[in-house]
């Protein structure tokens, strides 16, 4: 366990924020915040159903800017993957949040919060993926 | 207008949350992931914390007829647990483990002005465009072969 990077309170304030998010959405729109359908639902989406998909992004691409504002510079991230794992990684994803029918966010935050076993076997899946993935590029692999 | 607004504000708070917790940071993400490596837990507190919130709203809603600003909650009508979720959800999670970006962090990651979610967001909608090109092709494939059986009988049976 990695003590010195392991940052509970704010992880745990940021989830609150993320929760509010879905809550917020349900209660006033009925929609679920789950990232892959408002994205992926955008191209084929109906006159008036496209607007607040496009509004949600905004809001997402808005935050950055706004923690900047707020903290003075932009957050920092490290990637480590190189521009083709990414590419590789991206089509993944993509297909496999529509055909999966969503992501960390459908089914690992507002699933689990509704209690569905469907989301529950999604969440489960993907996590185990993720986690063998990890696994063998960094300790089978040797990068 | 009011409910593109809420959409607005939803993201904003959904943003928010991927940066303070620093789920939009990859590094942090591939951490948390690494069970045999230096395990980094942190994660498991955003998932927790967003489940609580998001199960408390979830709650509200239940004695309510409609959402505040529509006639109906728009709720995910499918209950099984099938192959396409299960192999969906494990290719979802490879491509998850080799770039800990998944679909929310990437596009919040956008603005930070870099080339990786660029292309991490580009190859992500193009993989979701396969998906609907697939999907198309199955249900046409479907309709024919309704259609050939339709005349297949009607032959039979005139």
């Amino acid at each position: 366990m990695a003590w010195e990077s392991f940052t509970p309170l704010s992880a745990s304030l940021g989830g609150a924020l993320i929760g509010l998010a879905a809550a917020l959405l349900w209660l006033v729109n009925g929609r679920i915040v789950g990232i892959s359908g408002i994205v992926g639902g955008m191209g084929k989406a109906a006159k008036g159903d496209r607007a607040w998909r496009v509004a949600f992004v905004g809001g997402m691409l808005a935050a950055p800017g706004l923690a900047a504002l707020t903290t003075g510079s932009l957050p920092r991230i490290t990637i480590d993957a190189s521009l083709p794992t990414l590419a590789v990684a991206g089509l993944l994803v993509g297909f496999g949040t529509r055909l999966g029918s969503g992501c960390t966010s459908g089914h690992g935050v507002c699933g689990l919060a509704r209690l569905s076993r469907r989301s529950l076997a999604a969440t489960l899946a993907f996590m185990a993926a993720g986690i063998a993935t990890v696994f063998v590029v960094r300790h089978l692999a040797g990068v | 207008m009011a409910r593109t607004l809420v959409a607005f504000l939803s993201g904003l708070l959904f943003g928010s949350g991927l940066v303070v917790s620093r789920m939009i940071d990859p590094a942090k993400v591939l951490a948390f992931l690494d069970l045999a490596g230096r395990w980094d837990a942190s994660l498991a507190f955003v998932m927790a914390g967003a489940v609580l919130f998001a199960g408390a709203g979830f709650r509200l809603a239940r004695g309510r007829a409609a959402p505040f600003l529509d006639e109906r909650f728009r709720s995910p009508e499918c209950y099984a647990i099938d192959r396409p979720l299960v192999m969906g959800a494990l290719l979802f999670g490879v491509g998850w483990g080799l770039a800990g970006f998944c679909p929310g962090p990437a596009l919040t990651a956008l603005s930070l002005g870099r080339i990786e979610p660029l292309v991490f967001v580009g190859a992500m909608l193009a993989g979701m465009a396969a998906h609907r090109g697939l999907d198309a092709l199955a249900a046409a494939r479907g309709r024919r072969r309704a259609h050939a059986i339709r005349r297949f009988e009607q032959a039979r049976g005139g």
